[in-house]
């Protein structure tokens, strides 16, 4: 028990109109409540169903700090279990994927479970022949989560078993994943390889928040992208000449404020919202004519230009994943602690569209999100030094101010400037109501 | 010139001092321009364009990564990375001096540090040597992490 346990008011107080208080993000006992109350009610990402292409087919990761483990089930569906062996809680899978057959087997003392967690069986079953083993926990086999949502391949999970629907939870933000999806002359995406993994010891927020910060790209990333073009220049390069991949991809880092307050930002109820309306630091790729070719002919030109025609920049969806529709990736921020948090950065094939677009994928994802680098490294630097210097006593709160609006309200979809901090607000938002939507209900059980 | 096992053996050791004392210009200047420095992120990778790598760097992004390393404004260099390679004897697996080809394998650890964080890695590098004007340089370099697929913070200098 600590100060914020039971007591939802002095929680609601951490999140102020413009500022936070810095237990948001530091302190031990508000982690372990997000993770039982925030991470709990909200839906979260858990993986990609191509990473579970056939029955049996299993990957294990995290929902907030609950070890679990996605299966394809016989039945074709994917099912999300939680990882441990109803037993003695043994994890059934330790590899971070696999193939199970059609059942789980643990390997401590031999239950077995189908897929979708059901006991299968247990060796020496007259053993409990004559208890009342049927009432426990563990007859009913692995559990599950509260529901998943498959959404176009993107598998998400809500622990509660009750609570807000996926629907309702995402509502319009989702056209941001279907605008990844459908930039697939076939309709649909493929995992390519495994993640970047990148070990932060800072909180998961401020990777979130940093999603949509348009204001530190040519500041923090002035030693990558503004040397990568004045390298460009004295390498004799002409204006007009098509530039390499690399420098496409670098270079908008180093745009002027004007260019990130132009490109706009939008923002939905819950949480949600992304950088990069009207234009974004990726809007300028050139393009090979085979994949306009392959998209016009799945979809119709006009259609096609339309997809093509969004170059929304990073689409943050509460609490904890980001995607980028024109590269294609998605990085997760997986808690691991008040001040530790694991990035995957993974990327996905069009499935459909020529190699040179999963190739731009895979070289934008190894040149700024891996631990090597040099993008990376001063995001890393900045995020480390923010959770260690909030750690003075001077100052107890993180300004969110810029572009506040009075009596700012959430609620439906709202865009403006791209240099505000209001998603960043917009997210506190959904953390405070998150946070309490069944917390005062615990109180109240406490209570009695 | 003539050229011996140990003359290559000996351009891996020079090129480990080399970066161990932040001579990274020089360092540079051991490679052939269309050279690719290569850091798999999965075990036995095969394929370094369709699945993501630590590194692939061609010349430019050497340069880039070499320039960034003694900028004013690089803030994770502030203060800068120190990094020490210990080698154990390179295997020489392909020597072909009538070519100029030679390959080589070695066992390192590499140890990085920064304030007072220190990391250790285990890691094989492979090189790929040409013998050009009377030279040895590097044609491609291979770094394979044994953990490659753990879960890394900064890697900041060159393994």
């Amino acid at each position: 028990m600590g100060i914020y346990t039971g007591n939802p008011s002095r929680i609601a107080d951490l999140v102020q109109p413009n500022q936070v208080h810095r237990d948001t993000y530091v302190s031990e006992e508000i982690y372990q409540l997000e993770m039982k109350h925030l991470f709990a009610n909200t839906w979260v990402f858990v993986g990609h169903d191509s990473q579970t292409a056939n029955k049996g087919d299993y990957i294990t990761t995290q929902v907030g700090d609950q070890p679990v483990i996605m299966v394809r089930h016989s039945d074709g569906e994917v099912k999300v279990l939680y990882n441990r062996c109803p037993h003695k809680g043994t994890k059934i899978a330790i590899d971070r994927a696999g193939n199970t057959g059609k059942f789980f087997r643990c390997p401590y003392h031999a239950w077995s479970f189908k897929t979708d967690g059901c006991l299968l069986a247990i060796p020496l079953k007259k053993g409990y022949a004559e208890t009342d083993f049927g009432e426990s926990a563990a007859a009913k086999g692995m559990k599950a989560v509260g529901a998943v949502h498959n959404h176009r391949g993107f598998v998400f999970a809500r622990l509660a078993a009750q609570g807000i629907s996926f629907e309702e939870y995402f509502g319009d933000a989702l056209s941001s994943l279907d605008n990844m999806v459908d930039r697939a002359p076939e309709g649909r995406l493929e995992v390519a390889g495994p993640p970047l993994r990148y070990m932060h010891q800072c909180n998961w927020k401020m990777l979130v928040e940093n999603q949509t910060d348009a204001c530190h790209p040519m500041v923090a990333h002035e030693s990558s992208a503004g040397t990568a073009i004045r390298l460009f220049e004295e390498s004799g390069w002409q204006e007009g000449e098509p530039k390499p991949m690399a420098m496409e991809i670098i270079a908008p880092f180093m745009s002027p404020y004007e260019f990130f307050e132009g490109m706009g930002q939008r923002t939905w109820n819950n949480g949600h919202g992304h950088s990069g309306v009207s234009s974004s630091i990726h809007k300028d790729y050139k393009e090979e004519d085979a994949y306009g070719e392959a998209m016009n002919a799945a979809y119709g030109k006009e259609r096609a230009a339309e997809i093509l025609g969004e170059n929304r920049h990073n689409t943050v969806y509460f609490p904890n994943i980001m995607v980028k529709g024109p590269i294609q990736q998605l990085r997760n921020f997986i808690p691991l602690g008040p001040n530790k948090t694991l990035v995957e950065s993974w990327i996905y094939r069009l499935v459909g569209a020529p190699d040179y677009l999963l190739k731009r994928t895979a070289m934008y994802n190894r040149i700024i999100n891996a631990p090597t680098s040099i993008v990376g490294h001063d995001d890393l630097e900045m995020y480390e030094r923010a959770q260690e210097g909030l750690m003075t006593d001077g100052n107890e709160w993180v300004n969110l101010w810029r572009n506040a609006e009075e009596d700012e309200n959430f609620d439906g979809e709202w865009t403006g400037i791209g240099t505000s901090e209001r998603q960043m607000r917009n997210q506190f938002d959904a953390w405070k109501r998150f946070m309490l939507v069944s917390m005062s209900q615990d109180t109240q059980e406490a209570e009695i | 010139m003539s050229i011996s096992r140990e003359d290559v053996i000996d351009f891996i050791y020079a090129e480990a001092r080399m970066l161990d004392e932040g001579r990274f210009i020089e360092w540079l200047e051991l490679w052939l321009e269309d050279g690719i420095y290569w850091m798999p992120l999965d075990y036995k990778q095969t394929d370094p364009d369709l699945v993501t790598s630590l590194l692939y760097e061609d010349d430019f992004m050497r340069k880039l990564r070499v320039e960034r390393l003694n900028g004013e404004r690089t803030f994770s260099q502030k203060p800068k990375s120190r990094c020490s390679h210990v080698i154990q004897r390179p295997f020489v697996d392909k020597f072909d001096p009538k070519t100029g080809i030679f390959e080589t394998n070695t066992a390192m650890h590499y140890v990085e540090t920064r304030l007072d964080e220190q990391f250790l890695l285990a890691l094989t590098a492979v090189h790929e040597l040409k013998l050009v004007d009377g030279n040895l340089r590097i044609a491609n370099k291979r770094v394979d992490i044994l953990n490659s697929d753990a879960a890394f913070g900064n890697i900041q200098l060159l393994p």
